[in-house]
């Protein structure tokens, strides 16, 4: 007989062997829309890794990518590892990138080495404040924080286009609904020269190692792994429940606040309505992709990042929808799940029970 | 007074009852899930693959019931990936849930953008028309309230009634009520636990999907990308608000559709004074509030979010 058993703890290989399977059959997966869209396959693949490794810019581009995506990866994981489910990393980034540009453009003055550190802090507060909220609703009234945060993506959302097309709006703009230009002492500065690739991304690979730190090595993180494997007992044990939940929301919050910072001071320079295609989302994929471990989440940035750069150059050159990269996204995070059942479950068959079905089927 | 006059006007009353549509389709399909014990947050995609494959299916020749059909079989496609996840394997209801939601989104995008590379104006359908019965829509108030809406929002109505009936007064709803509350029970029974939820999400998703279907086939006569706005999650917010009863969600989501139609005419009023947003956010914000309220006292089916497997106890 065939039975579904679970494993004692899943192996060091399998935790990183299944998501990089699940990965790469998402990528191969993607062969089907690719021929229902009439496009070469080959010819489609390689498009795409030309778009990711064919010149030194394609590269820098696809690391600028991963930069939100590394920030609001970490905001799902450190959350998600408390199962606080924070959906709303969408919101809290513009939350982040809304504070960046009010600090950042003009209303104060002073040289990078103060204005760089203001609108970090400014931006990480307003997306911890974003998460404060929803977090109140879930320990004071138990309001469930999937729906309120989904919901405040929305609201966030409308109401950053009311700022922008009211106190916010840079007089300058012709009429477009943006903000003033970030001042040039508060831009993160580029790494290479010529490239898009700015310093957003090095903050992003040190708040990774730093949680990795703290989920790991601290009381802190300890207790919000006990909050999320089992709330009761860590109720039991005496860990504050509420206040580890609490800090895990503005720490999630924080991150995805950082995430709209880098975008507005590092790339684009000003605030719009489309600055993020939905990086808040996206990170859910990444966070799952790293089998919630913040340094996982770099790698699964790189990937995720990879395969919208990738589609991008492919979508211009062949004229495939370009919505093949979410294609391949939402694939490859269904793929995770179901390589994350199989990696802690075996399958087995069991001899003695083959025995009693066949004596079984023979007394009958 | 001004809001007095809104309020006793009838074509208020039926933009309420038409905003209302797709919402109760929704309630009533994330009712049917999460009664059985699983939590859908595939909705909000679920919504724009039936809004997508609904539309697309009468674009390319088919009448309007079989684009329906078709919608609500798309539905039922996404529903079913969503059912194996999490009844037979067990994973976690919220992200396979958000992965039904992408996954099924961008399916949709892909397929529209596929089949019409570079269209600068959607190309339009021919959608469901008011009813405008005789004798009856002539009826005073009532007539155009009631009966010069569109067969989709009588069809919704028949669906609220047939699920009550069904929850209350079949064995079948006994069981699927009992298999979100107590699924040992049920498999003491000897009915199966997995069949029943697997049912119910399918259903339920056939269900949602004819709240997408709603937005291209009757609201409006064209797909748009981003056109579902949320409104997924808000039916998310109004089945808790609902307390899982369907007498309960049709109320929430007419007082839902009343409270935005009446917003829409108080910006006509007040818009000179107010940013259009405050409006636009006032759905949103509502839901929050309504969630807050019920939070504490919602009877939550007993075995929600709880995975269930044969042979363990």
């Amino acid at each position: 007989m065939i039975r579904i058993e679970p494993r004692e703890a899943p192996s060091r290989r399998l935790t990183i062997g299944v998501p990089v399977a699940s990965a790469l059959l998402a990528l191969l997966l993607a062969a089907i829309p690719l021929t229902f869209a009439g496009a070469n396959i080959v010819e489609a693949y390689q498009e795409m890794a030309k778009g990711i490794f064919g010149s030194m810019f394609a590269f820098t581009e696809m690391l600028t990518r991963a930069t939100p995506l590394i920030f609001t990866g970490l905001a799902a994981t450190l959350a998600f590892r408390a199962k606080l489910w924070n959906i709303g990393a969408e919101g809290q980034l513009y939350l982040g990138a809304m504070a960046a540009v009010i600090v950042g453009t003009g209303w104060v003055d002073g040289p990078p080495m103060l204005l760089i550190p203001m609108i970090l802090i400014a931006g990480a507060l307003a997306g911890a404040l974003g998460m404060a909220g929803p977090a109140y609703l879930k320990t004071r009234f138990g309001a469930d924080e999937v729906v309120t945060t989904l919901l405040l993506n929305f609201i966030i959302l409308i109401f950053i286009q009311m700022m922008l097309e009211g106190p916010l709006k840079d007089p300058m703009g012709m009429g477009w609904p943006q903000s003033s230009p970030v001042v040039d002492n508060a831009l993160l500065p580029q790494i290479l020269p010529r490239m898009r690739l700015h310093y957003g991304l090095v903050i992003a690979l040190v708040a990774a190692v730093i949680a990795h730190i703290m989920l790991s090595k601290s009381v802190w993180g300890l207790k919000l792994r006990a909050v999320g494997e089992n709330a009761a007992a860590a109720l039991h044990a005496g860990i504050g429940v509420k206040r580890t939940l609490m800090s895990a929301a503005l720490i999630s919050g924080a991150l995805a606040g950082l995430a709209g910072v880098s975008e507005v001071a590092g790339l684009r320079g000003y605030l719009t309505t489309d600055l993020s295609p939905g990086y808040g989302y996206t990170g859910i994929v990444v966070a799952m992709l790293a089998g919630l471990s913040p340094l996982g989440v770099v790698i699964a940035a790189l990937f995720i990042a990879s395969v919208f750069v990738g589609a991008d150059t492919m979508s211009r050159a062949m004229g495939v929808s370009s919505y093949l990269a979410d294609l391949v996204v939402s694939m490859s995070l269904i793929c995770v799940l179901i390589g994350g059942f199989i990696a802690r479950f075996t399958i087995k068959m069991t001899p003695s029970n083959k025995k009693a079905s066949a004596t079984d089927s023979g007394a009958a | 007074m001004e809001i007095l006059e809104i309020l006793l006007s009838e074509n208020f009353w039926a933009a309420a009852l038409r905003i209302a549509t797709p919402l109760i389709f929704g309630v009533l399909g994330a009712l049917i899930c999460e009664k059985s014990g699983v939590l859908n947050l595939g909705i909000e995609g679920i919504f724009a693959a039936g809004a997508m494959a609904g539309w697309m299916a009468v674009w390319l020749g088919a009448g309007l019931w079989t684009g329906l059909l078709c919608a609500a079989l798309t539905g039922a496609f996404f529903g079913l990936i969503h059912a194996i996840l999490t009844v037979p394997l067990g994973l976690s209801q919220h992200v396979s849930g958000l992965g039904i939601t992408m996954f099924a989104t961008s399916v949709s995008y892909f397929t529209y953008r596929t089949a019409l590379p570079q269209v600068s104006s959607p190309p339009r359908i021919e959608p469901f028309q008011p009813l405008d019965i005789p004798i009856l829509s002539d009826i005073p108030f009532l007539g155009p309230v009631l009966f010069q809406q569109t067969a989709m929002t009588w069809l919704a109505l028949f669906l609220v009634a047939l699920v009550w009936w069904v929850y209350n007064r079949t064995p079948l709803g006994q069981a699927l009520r009992a298999v979100g509350d107590n699924p040992n029970a049920v498999d003491a029974q000897g009915l199966s636990v997995y069949g029943l939820r697997m049912g119910a999400i399918v259903a339920g998703s056939a269900c949602m999907a004819l709240g997408g279907a709603f937005l291209t086939m009757s609201a409006f006569d064209a797909f748009f990308f981003g056109m579902v706005n949320g409104r997924g999650w808000i039916c998310i917010a109004l089945v808790i608000f609902a307390s899982w009863r369907p007498g309960k969600a049709l109320l929430g989501a007419l007082l839902f559709g009343a409270f935005d139609a009446f917003q829409v005419r108080l910006q006509t009023e007040v818009g000179a004074f107010v940013p259009s947003q405050v409006f636009l956010m006032a759905p949103y914000i509502l839901s929050i509030l309504a969630l807050v309220i019920v939070a504490r006292r919602a009877e939550y089916p007993r075995a929600l979010l709880t995975p269930w497997f044969k042979g363990q106890r």
